[in-house]
């Protein structure tokens, strides 16, 4: 059925790729200036660098202490999804299988949650967390992250398990197969696509998140990129040279991360529009 | 005996069901719920956060906010404007994207994946960054080219500080869109497509008698996204323009956490953030019940 490649399609074609390399032209901006001496910065940002210059990196490496920044958003997004995985995939089944009036209400005071925004919640939620002794702390943020996570988690393993058939539990339950078993041995491998769209999308919004982590991570050893980069960026007000580099820093993990999974991210993504 | 039995069932099917809907209900009552009700609590007393004697003060933070708070009202104001422009230019963005990319192109995947990476950043970088573009690579670009647009006081004007935090955004967020786009536009059946050419109907009926109708439910998820995303507009406004210049690009979510936070008027902050609830729900909920009906089944 494919249509013949036209001149129409190869005129498109053209107007496509200059659309995409205008959007990428930001990123030219950032890595060509990051690698530039401050003064050629100032001289002409759109020019190519005289000489390739990597003492910014080693600079800013320093002052923002990346690697720590690194491990700890690492250790956060990876602890708070597989989190959100376990507790929202085994409550969505659960309330798939047992259908009645509990797991309806459930179903909808979860879902409609999600229309709070997070700032109508976030100063109580700081007195809370001071009352449970859980600030400063990653696994305090961490726990912060499953009651957000939660919601749209859930949504989507919801829709989900009811499109798999129940013959193979029934027949694994009367092997004498437990609750659990089933769970874990059987429905939750049948879950992977779902999981693989709840995990892309959680470590997009967790990576990324600016502000849960600014009021509950106080301790400078426990920031995370972001909060090292705008901590950087107070301080060192308009140092583009090493600012740039810190921004290079900042977004080369989670673009390597897309780029090695863009399949599985744009699909993901789709899946999780569209129920 | 066949009554204890059909306890001891009952019992375990209980015990079953909390100890898989349990965990998820725990932290989701204990991070969401709670402090929600806390904060409606709150938002009538005299909290500032560091005090323990919390005084209700009835609906007086609510009447400051109404009456003697210029700040906040500008705020809503940015933010209504900037979520109106955002959604519209994000939205034509996006969808023009899917249409383009939708074709037989030889490098669709390619320009899929760079159409979609800006998403990755977070907002907080993205500010950063942008920041640079506007002041310091558009005015090489102005020198270069003499074009006026890139000439423009970007950053330093009002009018044009409101547009670079709208351009950011669509950068941003239009290949997400169009990625739910095309999946939309994937889904439907080229045969009625075909069928309408034939019959003599021009490209642009295809596209707004057929198309458009068959995959509005894209358009409900889109828009439902794009308002909730612009009405929270916080860390990249934040990082961009600082809420300036003159206030004018501060977002409600910025006035909030500035209120809570720099302040010290936890009891006036959470007034603000339930009024900011109400206002974000009703919106979403109006839109997504606004949009549906139009839908039609396929």
């Amino acid at each position: 059925m494919k249509k013949n490649y036209s001149k129409r399609t190869f005129l498109l074609e053209i107007f496509a790729i200059m659309l995409g390399l205008i959007f990428l032209v930001p990123f030219y901006f950032v890595f060509i200036n990051s690698v530039k001496g401050f003064s050629e910065i100032l001289i002409d940002a759109a020019a190519l660098p005289k000489e390739v210059l990597f003492s910014n990196y080693a600079k800013v490496w320093e002052v923002i202490s990346f690697q720590d920044a690194f491990l700890n958003s690492l250790i956060i997004t990876v602890l708070s999804i597989a989190g959100i995985v376990v507790i929202s995939s085994m409550a969505a089944w659960k309330m798939v299988r047992t259908p009645g009036k509990l797991s309806k209400f459930l179903f909808i005071f979860f879902v409609s949650a999600m229309v709070i925004p997070f700032q109508t919640v976030m100063i109580p939620l700081m007195k809370l967390g001071g009352m449970l002794g859980i600030m400063n702390s990653i696994p305090g943020i961490v726990i912060m992250y499953f009651g957000f996570g939660v919601s749209l988690s859930l949504f989507l393993y919801h829709g989900f398990v009811k499109t798999i058939p129940q013959e193979i539990e029934e027949s694994a339950r009367v092997d004498g197969c437990s609750q659990f078993g089933v769970f874990w041995r059987i429905v939750f491998p049948l879950l992977k696509p779902i999981t693989v769209t709840v995990i892309i999308l959680n470590t997009l919004w967790i990576w990324n998140d600016y502000l849960l982590p600014l009021l509950v991570l106080q301790d400078a050893e426990l920031r995370t990129i972001p909060l090292a980069t705008s901590s950087f960026f107070a301080q060192y007000t308009k140092q583009w040279d090493m600012g740039l580099a810190a921004l290079v820093l900042g977004i080369a993990p989670v673009i390597v991360f897309f780029l090695f999974l863009q399949k599985h991210i744009i699909k993901g993504i789709a899946a999780g529009s569209i129920k | 005996m066949e009554k204890q039995a059909k306890r001891k069932v009952k019992l375990n099917k209980i015990l079953s069901y909390g100890a898989f809907v349990g965990p998820a209900l725990l932290f989701f009552i204990l991070v969401q719920i709670i402090p929600f009700f806390m904060g409606v609590y709150y938002s009538f007393t005299s909290w500032n956060g560091v005090s323990s004697a919390v005084e209700w003060v009835g609906l007086e933070n609510y009447i400051t906010v109404f009456t003697d708070d210029a700040k906040f009202f500008n705020s809503f104001l940015f933010t209504t404007k900037f979520m109106l422009a955002a959604v519209l230019i994000s939205n034509v963005i996006g969808f023009g994207l899917a249409l383009i990319l939708n074709a037989a192109l030889k490098t669709k995947n390619i320009l899929r994946t760079v159409f979609f990476i800006p998403n990755v950043i977070g907002g907080l970088l993205l500010g950063f960054i942008w920041q640079f573009i506007f002041v310091k690579g558009f005015a090489s670009i102005g020198n270069m080219t003499d074009i006026g647009f890139f000439k423009l006081p970007w950053l330093g004007d009002e009018t044009t500080a409101f547009w670079g935090i709208v351009i950011v955004f669509a950068w941003q967020i239009s290949g997400y869109m169009m990625v739910i786009y095309i999946a939309a536009l994937q889904g439907v059946d080229t045969s009625l497509l075909e069928a309408a050419k034939m019959d003599g109907a021009t490209n642009w009926d295809v596209l707004t008698k057929i198309m458009i109708p068959l995959i509005l439910p894209a358009f409900t998820i889109c828009f439902f996204l794009t308002i909730s995303m612009a009405f929270k507009i916080f860390d990249l406004n934040l990082s961009l323009t600082g809420g300036g210049p003159f206030n004018s690009t501060e977002s409600v979510a910025i006035n909030i956490y500035q209120e809570a936070f720099m302040n010290n008027r936890y009891g006036l902050g959470t007034a603000k953030s339930i009024l900011f609830f109400i206002v974000v729900a009703l919106f979403t909920t109006f839109q997504v019940m606004f949009t549906k009906k139009r839908e039609v089944e396929a």
